[in-house]
């Protein structure tokens, strides 16, 4: 009742005190870790349960046990599924991707206990364990992705010191423009090796690379150890020339393995996802000709 | 020298052409006079098919010149063609450098030394202003320009820029740009650093002269100018280097200096004032009339009208009703009582005391920006904890104000002709207090720039609202016990201190006694442990210090110093006491809030010795986001970048809310600590922003948003003022397919903001024209759920904050 005589003004200052109350915190903590308490309390109860009754002649996805784990399993996959949904509808009302990827991620786990009792263990060559594999599948994807939310982005942080993706990428070009300058005067050689430096083009190494950090071919280092150790010590007129070169160089590969970096721990965050959510199709298929065919010989 | 004309025009923008226009239908001998060699050059100056725009939408036009809402190219061709048209008598490269003489007998002095003689005169030369001139041997020598319109005009010269600022940079760039134009571009800056400009345009002019593109030259100035070329006055002597061209791009001179030159007198010493004026726009001088930009008038529309008035009033129309009369008639309708509006205004301004030394003129402007109210018994105005920054003044009745919150039936009455509400305009924080009417009651609403415009340029006005509001903040602040009596002693004895960012107020150790109140911007409180400054509290506007040394003639326990740009009131220690001592209820009031500082001076000495790490960080976190505005924030996006797995789907719920635009840039801006602070909106106390909107669209809405509503006419100056780089200009997209048919069928560009070119080919496609806008965050005002950026943001990394909350004590357990 008390609500009723609150005025505009305490009820706008309430809403205030709602956005900021989002608190500061992980998906994973969310509300106290509230979603983990529940799933542990679903796998746990029943757990028990399977223990405890006696299902005739055993434990399978027909009994009404297994109905009951099958049915609540088969909805937790759906309602997980719509989180690329809810994801990307920016409507108004009293929701957060946060709550329902702590949700998510939790009750996606205690699947591993609802979809395994539903099976009964009773596994084989078949579409029902198909579905079953798939789940097991996109579980695990999961937990590579918040292992990787979890450890990724700090590094991501650190490493983009401040610059944005573009800054990265202007940065890179403005190098790039002035070694073109720069290594004219150099001799043919050396002006050949900067020139395939400067071809090199870090954003079409491959996907491999892009995970792996690994350099490649690297002919910004090629250039740099040939200009260094070949001429450093030649103390004739083009030195000067050599020396704005090198330092170019030397720039150019710091810029580069930051660009690298970027790109991988992008790369790391990202990819798992491109597991994650075909199998989830792939799983939502196999799910639907799983309960089709379970109908269709009963 | 010509025959004497009746009018003479000077200046040919809006204002100017549409005076000279309706001078040439009435028959009305006149000239109109432009310095540059094209009409109306603020215009001209647009970025090119700019769409201009005609706010206000409600108002009628009055000249005989057509202007409606267009491409800057059509307007000003519309313009060009009817002038011819109409016979208007037009002296182009022909400005005016001295007006001499009386009314009926003015001499304009032309730069060319031509002159020409008028009864009367118009002023109407805009703000612009006029570019700083060289001041060296040869500065007269043709090769020297001061603007630069076209970069690719020039080959093979010797070009040199002079000026450190975005223009002379923007400039030296644009020349060099092109190594096939074969120029040696060289620029000159008396420092060494280039402090004035965008760090951006920086970055580009170090790199052009490490490429060898454009030479720099820095700790030098200009000794000489000769044909061909140029001495420079350099850290190691003179030096001549050849030189073909200048470009002179040192700032502009507003156009005060000329104008009073004539005579005139302004409203104030304010940089903000404009000229007095009369209701027929003339001037203290008598003959010269000022209209347009110059007479604080900015859009268009109202700069046409006022020429077309004005030669009206010349003309001995002097019954006239102003253009915006309609407008101003249908304010007064809600009002009870039919006075007319002549009437209205006239109440106004003999009512309110800090009304009645504006002129006719100056109180139809004031009522144009301003809204009226009519309130009956026990109407509430407005509710505490509500965000406004407007300021209220009473004409008829009189208010009670709630100052007590848990006790609604005692209250404080304001009465007949005074103001309340003045406190939201000066700190910028929500209302303190509920307000009733006490009576039938009718009151002004000025908005918050109608309310700055008044201060700024009525002195009795702002001597009057700072006497009000200083007796206002002490009786709030120290409770109900308390009335204006009581405190009149310590009001006389007060004194308003401006306080820069970064000053210290109190410095810890020493034995001064005053006691300071914030009434603007905010303050830090740090304590030196073992030589490093340790963060203690955060001060906003409305809380008051140095109570402890005061109280328990201590010496200063810590440093109090300026968040950023703000206002102390400063009370001597002495009056302090000696009110004190008259209400013991007040000081154990003062006693309580003296302990709990005293605590928290404790925590943080405790801390310091048990992890000393963390109260550094804390420290540190602390002065890196008031580095980075939240001192003079509202309500902060911050990015926490353990958590943030850059997914951008902030960005893309923020785009997908807001007209398909995203209202922040979520990998940009600064980070410490993995605190990451987003080009995104702070919604400022007193936000840089609102400053110079010619509509003033920019407002504070109901839940402490700044907003900028649909009037926007895409100037440009927000963006400019805006010191955080939150503002971006752009046209709002098409409509995209829904997230379904995206998601089956892959319709349109999916979630988040479409590309360039997506939006550009299905503008195109549907033949719209949308002009570009001014468009920043709204903090989702008004949606259920709140902001949507944090909504949409799967790892909780995004995090909206209010100051006093984040930079509290509390967070030291948080960390480490
Ligand atoms: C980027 C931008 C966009 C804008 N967009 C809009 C919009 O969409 N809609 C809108 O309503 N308003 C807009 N405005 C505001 C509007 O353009 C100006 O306020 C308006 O042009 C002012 O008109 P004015 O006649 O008073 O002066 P101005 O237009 O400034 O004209 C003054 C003229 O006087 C001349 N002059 C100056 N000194 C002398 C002298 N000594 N002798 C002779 N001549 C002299 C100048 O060369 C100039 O031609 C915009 C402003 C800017 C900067
Ligand atoms: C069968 C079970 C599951 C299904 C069907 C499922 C499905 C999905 C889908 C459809 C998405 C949306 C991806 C996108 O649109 O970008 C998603 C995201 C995600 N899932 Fe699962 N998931 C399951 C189990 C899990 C588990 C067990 C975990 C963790 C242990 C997990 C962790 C995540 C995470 C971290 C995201 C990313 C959230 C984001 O960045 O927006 N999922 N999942
Ligand atoms: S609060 Fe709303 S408008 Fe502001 S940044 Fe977030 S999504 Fe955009
Ligand atoms: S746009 Fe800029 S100046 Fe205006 S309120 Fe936001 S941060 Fe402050």
């Amino acid at each position: 009742m008390a609500s009723l005589f609150k005025s505009a003004g305490e009820r706008r200052a309430q809403s205030r005190e709602r956005r900021h109350a989002a608190e500061h915190g992980s998906f994973l903590e969310y509300a106290g870790y509230r979603w983990l308490k529940i799933a542990v309390f679903i796998s746990v109860f029943f757990l028990t349960v399977y223990l405890l009754v006696d299902v005739e002649p055993r434990h399978n996805g027909g009994s009404w046990l297994g109905y009951t784990l099958g049915t609540i399993g088969a909805g937790l996959i759906v309602w997980l599924a719509l989180l690329g949904i809810r994801k990307r509808r920016a409507n108004p009302g009293n929701w957060s991707v946060k709550a329902w990827t702590s949700a998510h991620v939790y009750l996606g786990l205690s699947l591993v206990v609802i979809g395994t009792l539903h099976t009964g263990f009773q596994l084989g060559w078949n579409v029902h364990t198909l579905a079953w594999a798939l789940m097991v599948l996109v579980i695990a994807s999961g937990i590579y992705g918040i292992s990787v939310y979890s450890m990724l982005p700090e590094k991501l942080s650190e490493n983009r010191r401040e610059m944005t993706r573009e800054q990265m990428v202007e940065s890179l070009s403005a190098i790039d423009r002035q070694l073109e300058a720069a290594a004219l005067p150099l001799a043919r050689e050396d002006t050949d090796m900067v020139i395939a430096a400067l071809e090199h083009d870090v954003f079409k190494e491959g996907l491999w690379q892009r995970l792996t950090g690994r350099r490649g071919r690297a002919p910004t280092r090629r250039a740099l150890e040939h200009i260094s150790t070949k001429r450093a010590y030649a103390d004739d007129a083009d030195d000067a020339a050599q020396q704005k070169v090198r330092t170019l160089l030397g720039r150019r590969s710091a810029q580069l393995d930051q660009i690298r970096k970027h790109m991988r721990y992008k790369a790391l965050l990202e990819i798992w996802l491109y597991v994650h959510v075909p199998l989830t199709i792939a799983l939502l298929a196999a799910l639907a000709a799983h309960i089709l065919s379970v109908f269709y010989y009963w | 020298m010509a025959d004497k004309v009746r009018v003479a025009i000077v200046g040919s923008g809006p204002a100017g052409l549409s005076a000279a226009a309706r001078a040439a239908e009435l028959g009305m001998s006149h000239v109109l006079l432009e310095k540059t060699d094209h009409l109306s050059d603020t215009i001209y100056k647009y970025q090119k098919g700019k769409h201009v725009m005609a706010t206000p939408s409600n108002l009628v036009l009055r000249s005989p010149l057509d202007f409606d809402a267009g491409k800057r190219e059509v307007i000003l061709d519309t313009w060009d063609q009817q002038m011819a048209d109409q016979k208007v008598t037009v002296r182009l490269n022909a400005e005016v450098a001295a007006i001499e003489g009386e009314t009926g007998n003015f001499t304009l002095n032309l730069k060319s030394g031509d002159t020409i003689a008028a009864e009367a005169v118009v002023l109407a030369i805009g703000t612009q202003g006029n570019p700083n001139v060289l001041r060296v041997p040869g500065a007269d020598l043709p090769h020297i320009q001061y603007q630069l319109d076209d970069p690719t005009e020039y080959v093979d010269e010797h070009i040199t820029v002079i000026g450190s600022g975005d223009a002379g940079i923007e400039n030296a760039l644009g020349l060099a740009a092109d190594k096939m134009q074969g120029n040696v571009v060289t620029i000159l800056n008396r420092g060494a650093e280039f402090a004035r400009a965008k760090s951006a345009n920086v970055k580009l002019l170090e790199e052009a002269e490490a490429d060898g593109r454009i030479s720099v030259r820095r700790d030098t100035t200009p000794a000489e100018v000769r044909p061909g070329e140029m001495v420079l006055d350099t850290r190691d002597g003179q030096e001549t280097i050849p030189c073909d061209r200048i470009i002179a791009r040192t700032g502009s001179q507003p156009p005060r200096a000329f104008v009073e030159a004539a005579g005139i007198d302004f409203t104030s010493e304010d940089r903000g004032a404009f000229p007095q004026l009369s209701p027929s726009f003339e001037t203290t001088k008598n003959g010269i009339h000022v209209i347009g930009a110059l007479a604080g008038y900015p859009l268009i529309k109202h700069c046409m009208n006022q020429g077309y008035d004005a030669i009206e009033f010349l003309n001995g129309n002097l019954d006239l009703k102003p253009a915006d009369e309609p407008i101003l008639a249908a304010k007064f309708n809600a009002l009870p009582g039919r006075k007319s509006v002549e009437e209205w205004l006239e109440t106004f301004r003999s009512q309110v005391v800090i009304l009645q030394e504006l002129s006719p003129l100056q109180m139809r402007e004031l009522m144009l920006d301003s809204d009226v109210h009519a309130f009956g018994p026990g109407d509430v105005v407005f509710t505490r904890n509500d965000s406004g920054s407007s300021m209220f003044a009473i004409a008829e009745g009189s208010v009670a104000v709630e100052v007590n919150p848990d006790d609604t039936d005692f209250t404080v009455p304001i009465e007949q002709g005074s103001i309340f509400g003045e406190v939201g305009l000066i700190s910028g924080r929500r209302r303190g207090a509920t307000v009733r009417a006490a009576e039938p009651t009718v009151v002004m609403e000025l908005s918050r720039q109608a309310a700055l415009k008044l201060l700024a340029t009525s002195p009795s006005a702002n001597r009057a609202v700072n006497r009000i509001s200083v007796e206002r903040q002490l009786l709030q602040l120290f409770g109900s016990g308390l009335n204006p009596a009581d405190v009149a002693d310590l009001v006389d004895q007060s004194e308003v201190v401006n306080v820069r960012a970064g000053e210290t107020v109190i410095n810890e150790g020493a034995d001064d006694k005053d006691i300071f109140i914030v009434r603007r911007g905010s303050m830090i409180v740090e304590k030196d442990l073992g030589g490093h400054p340790v963060f203690l509290s955060y001060l906003p506007a409305g809380s008051y210090f140095g109570e402890m040394a005061v109280i328990d003639g201590s010496k200063r326990t810590a440093s109090v110093k300026a968040a950023i740009k703000s206002e102390v009131i400063r009370l001597p220690g002495d009056a302090f006491n000696a009110l004190l001592d008259a209400k013991p209820e007040l000081r154990e009031k003062a006693m309580g809030d003296m302990a709990g500082r005293r605590e928290i001076n404790d925590f943080v000495e405790s801390r310091k010795a048990s992890f000393g790490g963390a109260v550094d960080m804390y420290s540190q976190t602390a002065q890196f986001l008031v580095d980075n505005g939240l001192g003079e924030a509202t309500d902060v996006l911050l990015i926490d970048e353990k958590l943030c797995v850059g997914c951008d789907n902030c960005e893309k719920a923020c785009a997908d809310s807001h007209d398909g635009l995203s209202r922040l840039d979520r990998e940009a801006g600064k980070t410490y600590a993995h605190l990451h602070v987003p080009t995104s909106c702070r919604h400022c106390e007193h936000p840089h922003c609102m400053a110079d909107c010619p509509p003033n669209a920019i407002k504070r809405g109901p839940d402490g948003e700044v907003f900028i509503d649909d009037t926007c006419i895409g100037c440009g100056n927000c963006q400019r003022n805006c010191p955080y780089g939150v503002i971006r200009m752009d046209a709002r997209p098409p409509k995209k397919p829904g997230l379904l048919s995206w998601l089956l069928f892959g319709a349109g560009p999916g979630p988040g903001e479409a590309n360039y070119s997506w939006r550009k080919k299905k503008a195109e496609a549907e033949g719209k024209e949308t002009p570009k806008v001014a468009i920043k965050c709204d903090m989702c005002s008004g949606v259920t759920g709140g902001p949507a950026c944090v909504r949409a943001c799967p790892t909780g990394a995004a995090i909206r904050v209010s100051p006093e909350k984040f930079l509290s004590v509390a967070r030291l357990e948080d960390i480490d």
